[in-house]
């Protein structure tokens, strides 16, 4: 373990070499936009809305994925960033159909948070409403794919925490998907262990319980951080 | 196997040669158009003409001008002496033969005549080629290993394993200044001498031939035509770094490239030059194949990787970069086919013989594709910093009847259009990368005034959308916009305020994109708008702009073509 001097947004932080640079900016109470990014399970660097700017780096790092270094300048917030992360939220307003005044999520969902805090007020790209199907075939849970976000949050959770490997994507491009076992309904998944932690982890209202209404679909994000984290607190022993 | 061993292989194989020699291209660009059935009938003519001990039927590689195939050269000596490697290839080389008109050939053996056309052997096309990579193309026969031999094969992973030391061997690839051929031109020793000093008991060395640019198909005629080459130089790369297992990533839709590979590494089995202590020294090393599906995104290096364990092929944030940590998280030596094949020269001619091949930053020798709107198509080696005019009017011989080049594209979806008018840059990685486009793996398309740009940016960032692989949000949602806003101007819907988005677009992607294909994506898009930027104004609606805000009055319908002239 080696510590690691560095600024952020001119900030003097200090952080473990094996800190990525989102953990050390909210150690620090700086807050970087993320939505691919789930605590406890290993990053993918997938939504792009973590991008920081390092000087002399001319590319932009993802936060999430970037270990931190001696004397990095890091900026996590410019007009710059601003302005790509809005284009990012766009892209996804416009790619599926995400209508919140009739999503289960409405008022407990990051897109839309994210949507506010970041001042994206209107969407300039055409909407595709795509026809994705909604799997209610599950007894308990149910996925709109229209919703869906690729985010794979919820395939990491089911292959890294739960170990069900049910979870997985299929296609690629604008087609590609989040699909059960071989691409078959849910409730016909012989590999589903019913946990949740799926619907638990999932950021927008793609991933539900069963039986919830119109912004009703509260997470308890609480308990999920429990599991992933409990292990390594040794939390299982009570 | 030891020296002793190939020499006598090798002088074997020259004894048996023949006072003529027929060499009928069996690569797939003249299979395509039944060179089988071409070599099936050459070989019973000979036969039926009682010429069996004084002729030769060889199935070759590519003999470049595929435009033309089948192609038959055929090269005769004095009687006495035999057609050696040197020499060959000085004989006629006959275009468009079919199974009817073989016979005719073999006629001319002994003094008849033929209808069929044979192609100039003067003509630029041929004499301003330079082989290092096509050296053995269309001249040793790909699925014998003695024909490689023959023409000095497997020598220079002899001297590597048992007079160079790994660091000699990788000191001679720096000093050779080979730049990788797979796109990015990162220098090759520089990569070599990573994956060498990163220690770990198990390494690999990856040979890329995913080839998934349209228009491209210089790796699939290296490997249908000298696919030892390729295999020697992995193995000599092994040696440098230190790895003993080789992976030749190919795509399914290259049966034929697969097929020679097969019998490539079988033959190199069966003679101990793949395998357990090979020249009797302490180094081992297997190649397999993996075949992959065809997704262009599976030819990104960590997508490619993935591909390898089993994994769905999606490109990963580096670092950490293979040569840390690569396939199965061990070190792993990646580079391109072409790069591969450069290998076993350099070792043979010496780093100091390369280098002197080329420009000052970017040495040897660069396949193209030459394809398009141009007379001769097919496959060109040049050195580096060759102006682009030479090889399109020269070699190529301009646009077909009598049209005008207007610009001609480089580096396939990732690359961008290099409008006529700078024809005389010299094609090298910087040159072209100041113009706004990459020298990329190879593929040249060549564009006359018919081409209406906005098409073509449009076409790329199709491919592009159809294969980005979905994870990140930039490319996977941006490049449907993309098209979507091209499209439209296609249309003639659009407006100014949809050119700048689609120029906003262009920028994101292109700063926020994880892997190289959302980063470039817009290349196509950026560098038509760069030098042809009237052609879009001229698709916008007819009340997007003020009077005259596009210096028109009128919107023209075909767009002005390009001045021919130098810059
Ligand atoms: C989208 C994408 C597609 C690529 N396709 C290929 C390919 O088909 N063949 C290839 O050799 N390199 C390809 N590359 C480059 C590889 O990632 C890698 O840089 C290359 O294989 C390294 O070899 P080299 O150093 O010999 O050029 C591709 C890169 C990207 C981003
Ligand atoms: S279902 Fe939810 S968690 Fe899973 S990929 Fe889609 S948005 Fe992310
Ligand atoms: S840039 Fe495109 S191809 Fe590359 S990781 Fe992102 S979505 Fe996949
Ligand atoms: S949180 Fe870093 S890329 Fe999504």
């Amino acid at each position: 373990m080696a510590a690691r001097t560095f600024t952020i947004d001119g900030k003097h932080v200090s952080a473990d070499e094996s800190a990525t640079i989102l953990e050390a900016a909210s150690e620090v109470g700086i807050t970087i936009p993320t939505l691919c990014h789930l605590d406890g399970v290993y990053d993918v660097g997938a939504c792009r809305l973590c991008l920081v700017e390092v000087t002399g780096v001319p590319k932009l790092l993802p936060a999430c994925t970037t270990r931190v270094a001696e004397g990095m300048d890091i900026n996590t917030d410019s007009e710059r960033l601003r302005k790509y992360r809005r284009m990012t939220l766009e892209l996804l307003f416009a790619e599926r159909n995400h209508v919140c005044a009739v999503c289960v999520a409405n008022s407990h969902c990051e897109l839309q948070t994210l949507a506010y805090t970041l001042g994206m007020d209107h969407v300039r790209y055409e909407y595709t409403f795509p026809r994705w199907p909604v799997d209610n075939t599950h007894s308990l849970f149910g996925m709109d794919h229209n919703r869906c976000i690729m985010c794979t949050r919820c395939v990491r959770v089911c292959w890294h925490i739960e170990g069900a490997g049910t979870k997985n994507v299929s296609g690629r491009g604008a087609r590609s998907q989040v699909i059960s076992d071989l691409n078959q309904p849910w409730g016909t998944s012989e590999t589903c262990t019913r946990c949740g932690k799926c619907v638990m982890s999932c950021p927008t209202g793609a991933l539900f319980a069963k039986g919830v209404t119109v912004s009703e679909m509260e997470r308890d994000r609480t308990k999920l951080e429990f599991i992933v984290t409990a292990r390594e607190k040794k939390q299982w022993i009570a | 196997m030891v020296i002793d061993d190939l020499i006598e292989i090798a002088e074997k194989e020259k004894a048996a040669r023949k006072p003529c020699v027929v060499r009928c291209c069996m690569a797939a660009g003249c299979m395509s158009s039944n060179s089988q059935g071409v070599k099936e009938a050459l070989d019973r003519a000979v036969k039926a003409a009682g010429l069996e001990d004084r002729v030769e039927v060889r199935g070759v590689g590519c003999m470049k001008l595929c435009c033309q195939g089948p192609l038959v050269q055929i090269d005769q000596e004095a009687p006495g002496a035999t057609v050696e490697v040197q020499t060959i290839g000085k004989g006629p080389l006959y275009e468009k033969v079919t199974p009817e008109s073989a016979a005719s050939l073999i006629e001319t053996i002994k003094g008849g005549s033929t209808d069929v056309s044979a192609a100039d052997p003067q003509h630029p096309f041929f004499t301003q080629q330079f082989s290092i990579v096509l050296a053995n193309s269309g001249i040793v026969d790909p699925e014998r290993i003695e024909s490689y031999i023959a023409a000095e094969g497997y020598h220079a992973l002899h001297d590597v394993l048992r007079e160079m030391t790994p660091k000699e061997v990788v000191d001679a690839l720096i000093k050779s200044g080979l730049r990788g051929r797979g796109g990015a031109g990162y220098p090759t020793g520089l990569k070599w001498a990573t994956v060498a000093k990163t220690a770990s008991a198990q390494k690999y060395v990856i040979c890329n031939a995913d080839e998934g640019d349209p228009g491209a198909f210089m790796d699939r005629s290296v490997l249908e035509s000298d696919p030892h080459a390729v295999l020697e130089g992995m193995a000599i790369a092994a040696h440098a770094v230190g790895a003993s297992q080789g992976f030749i990533y190919v795509r399914a839709e290259y049966p034929l490239a697969i097929s020679r590979l097969q019998t490539a590494i079988k033959q190199a089995k069966q003679l101990g030059l793949l395998g357990s202590g090979i020249f009797e020294s302490p180094f081992n090393f297997s190649i397999d194949l993996r075949i992959g599906a065809g997704a262009f995104v599976c030819g990104e290096e960590t997508a490619l990787m993935a591909s390898v364990e089993g994994k769905r092929g999606t490109p990963r944030p580096r670092p950490p970069f293979p040569a840390e940590s690569g396939l199965y998280n061990s070190p792993t030596l990646i580079n391109n086919v072409e790069t591969f094949a450069n290998v076993p020269a350099i070792i043979r001619k010496g780093a100091d013989w390369f280098a002197g091949i080329g420009t000052e930053k970017s040495k040897g020798t660069k396949v193209f594709a030459l394809a398009g709107k141009i007379t001769n198509t097919g496959l060109i080696e040049v050195p580096m910093g060759t102006p682009l005019r030479k090889i399109v009017e020269e070699m190529g011989g301009g646009a077909p009847d009598g049209g005008t080049i207007k610009a001609v594209q480089t580096g396939g979806p990732s690359g961008g259009c290099i409008p006529a008018a700078a024809l005389d840059t010299p094609v090298d990685y910087d040159s072209l990368t100041k113009l706004g486009s990459i020298m990329g793996s190879g593929g040249m398309i060549v564009m006359d005034e018919t081409t209406r740009m906005v098409d073509v940016a449009r076409f790329f960032m199709e491919f592009c959308m159809d294969e980005s692989c979905g994870k990140c949000i930039p490319c996977r949602a941006g490049t449907v916009q993309m098209h979507h806003l091209l499209a439209k101007i296609l249309e003639r819907k659009a407006t100014l305020r949809d050119l700048q988005k689609l120029e906003e677009l262009c920028d994101m992607v292109r700063s926020t994109s994880l892997c190289g294909l959302g980063q470039t994506a817009p290349n196509p898009v950026l560098s038509t708008l760069r030098y042809f930027r009237q052609e879009y104004l001229d698709l916008l609606r007819e009340d997007a702009l003020g009077p005259g805000a596009n210096g028109h009055s009128s919107r023209t319908t075909t767009p002005a073509p390009q001045p021919a002239g130098g810059n």
